[in-house]
């Protein structure tokens, strides 16, 4: 039986995002379509608190929005005004001086059981205050309420949704390569709160977020018998999907959650299967000799892009989600694999093969307007940021023993590795939460 | 008893020189229902092989004196002329010692991606159990497995190693 690794993030907003004030007409903003932006630099105050808890929520949020390639924050050393009391007004010339655009303010105390926190976005040049929110939560979840408190500056000053509240499952890896341990493994986004889901001898890979996140679809070699499975996260209960004549691989959960698409393995071809979780029935969407797999859908639901070598080497194919008008849509030099629906519904993301290298890029639906993003040894398995700005992958370097994860902006910029205690690949991005 | 003679061409002949060896063998077999345990483990056990002197009709006689895998071309999973040669030697033995529970397990090399290489080594598996079934070898008794790019036995990153991890192995159960 497997034990009960995972801990529900339970969140409780009571009066979440009470506004202060109507936000006054932005003058700071980011134009994130611009390609390699300037970032904005901006201050963010320690938090007033009646301990540590105020600056650490405070370096959550300058992380985030660090890592995000498009805010510089501004040493606290460099500050002239200190903010004693959040709910003043701060003396902007103050801040204008040592060249802050924007300024956060704010405070968290605990209050009964619970923690109380709450922010302020200012426009330092205008004077005006942007945002305001205060939310309530456990204080084991001070993290989360500084990843969300990041996401609404973020929200409030590109005018996109963010990503900081959001969680990454992966596959860790560790061991010689010969002899590799595989585990299944959730963090945060930033790398913090990591939690082992599995932990067998068994391969385990590609694990996938449901859309409500209360479930991961994976492929385990347990028992000898490569196959598709589901995972509870909060009770660990694991199921295998469908009762399939051969191996199972490359699952992903359908939009609305409600079926799971993936690869049947049969007598050396390889066909692309959906299964409704509610009524168990399976449905073939495609039937060639080749080897068609790695499917994923609009976030419409309505198509389905998928990689298949019926041509001869990897490429791209779009159809329809009931099989039909099925088209290739790649047609550059090399191979395509592991494409992946852009949950903005404009890319998709996907490996290339090419000259001996493995790239990361992107193109439109119909195929045009091929773009790599990174290009080297080995870069594999690319998935979207929920706000379709960054893409997260894996990457191995020639000679470097095993793959890390790293994150790059849609515009090929501002690429970071995403810390992980062992080798790590197949990284999932999850939703923003809720 | 012990043999030094590792060439494959040699074994038969080794084989025939040993009827002891053989009949044991098999009394073996007949006998195994007290114990699932492989019979080349009980053979070596018994002290029949030593290193390097793999007894006639055990895995490691398969292993080391028929050869236990082949290999293929990049992104290929056509049987070359020497993996060929390798498995007819295959049937040929497995022919002879027609007890063991085969499976195949088909490999790739790491310079693909996760999900293509799992249907890449079934292709190999696949296309490695009908070669031995067209040489005599029952298809249904030939059990398939990909293990893709997960499990590599040579470890470094060019070519030479590659070559070595896009693989079809004959793995020998017991029976």
């Amino acid at each position: 039986m497997m034990k009960r690794t995972f801990i529900r993030l339970m969140i409780a907003f009571a009066g979440m995002a009470v506004v202060f004030a109507s936000p006054a007409q932005a003058r700071v903003e980011i134009n994130i379509n611009k390609g390699n932006v300037e970032p904005l630099p901006i201050a963010i105050t320690d938090f007033q608190a009646a301990d540590a808890l105020g600056t650490q929520v405070t370096d959550v949020i300058a992380a985030d929005l660090k890592r995000s390639g498009l805010f510089a924050p501004i040493s606290k050393s460099a500050f002239i005004e200190k903010i004693a009391n959040p709910d003043q007004t701060p003396r902007f010339e103050d801040w204008k001086v040592i060249n802050a655009q924007a300024l956060v303010t704010g405070r968290v105390v605990r209050e009964g059981g619970r923690l109380k926190a709450e922010f302020r976005l200012w426009d330092t040049f205008s004077g005006q205050q942007m945002a305001g929110q205060q939310f309530y939560t456990q204080p084991e979840n001070w993290r989360r309420v500084a990843h969300i408190i990041a996401d609404a500056i973020y929200k409030q000053i590109t005018g996109e949704d963010g990503y900081f509240d959001t969680r990454v499952v992966f596959v860790s890896e560790s061991g010689p390569k010969n002899d590799r341990k595989r585990q299944l493994a959730i963090m945060d986004q930033d790398g913090f709160n990591l939690r082992v889901l599995t932990n067998s001898k068994d391969i385990v890979l590609t694990p996938r977020f449901s859309p409500n996140q209360q479930e991961v679809t994976y492929m385990s070699f347990e028992g000898g018998q490569p196959r598709v499975y589901l995972l509870q996260l909060e009770t660990g209960r694991r199921e295998v999907v469908g009762n399939f004549p051969g191996m199972t691989f490359s699952p992903r959960f359908s939009p609305d959650g409600q079926r799971v698409i993936m690869s049947l393995q049969q007598d050396g071809n390889s066909n692309i299967y959906t299964m409704d979780l509610r009524s168990r029935t399976t449905t073939r969407l495609t039937n060639t000799g080749a080897i068609d797999t790695s499917p994923s859908y609009a976030p419409d639901g309505r198509r389905i892009v998928f990689e298949s070598d019926r041509g001869g080497r990897q490429q791209l194919y779009v159809m329809n989600s009931d099989g039909s008008g099925q088209n290739r849509i790649s047609f550059g030099d090399g191979s395509y694999s592991t494409p992946v629906w852009s949950p903005r519904g404009d890319l998709i993301a996907f490996t290339k093969q090419s000259g001996g290298k493995f790239s990361i890029g992107v193109m439109k639906p119909d195929g045009s307007g091929e773009r790599i993003l990174t290009t080297g040894f080995h870069n594999e398995g690319p998935t979207w940021a929920p706000n379709g700005r960054v893409l997260m992958f894996f990457r191995d370097n020639a000679g470097s023993g095993g793959s890390q994860l790293y994150s790059i902006d849609l515009t090929g910029y501002n690429e970071q590795r995403v810390p992980t205690p062992a080798f790590a690949s197949d990284p999932a991005w999850s939703p923003l939460l809720e | 008893m012990s043999r030094t003679n590792t060439m494959a061409a040699g074994r038969m002949q080794t084989l025939a020189r040993n009827p002891v060896v053989v009949a044991l063998a098999m009394t073996l077999a007949l006998a195994g229902c007290a114990s699932k345990k492989n019979l080349p483990n009980n053979a070596g056990e018994l002290g029949l092989g030593g290193a390097g002197a793999a007894t006639p009709g055990s895995t490691q006689d398969f292993t080391v004196n028929v050869g236990d895998r082949i290999f293929f071309d990049t992104d290929s999973t056509s049987i070359r002329a020497d993996a060929q040669q390798t498995l007819a030697r295959q049937a040929q033995w497995l022919k002879q010692y027609p007890n063991y529970a085969i499976t195949v397990e088909g490999h790739a090399d790491e310079r693909g991606t996760r999900e293509y290489n799992l249907a890449l080594g079934a292709r190999r598996a696949s296309a490695t159990r009908d070669y031995l079934a067209s040489l005599g070898i029952p298809a249904s008794k030939i059990k398939t497995i990909s293990y893709g790019k997960e499990r590599p036995v040579a470890v470094c990153d060019d070519i030479s190693c590659w070559s070595q991890n896009r693989r079809a192995v004959t793995v020998l159960g017991g029976r």
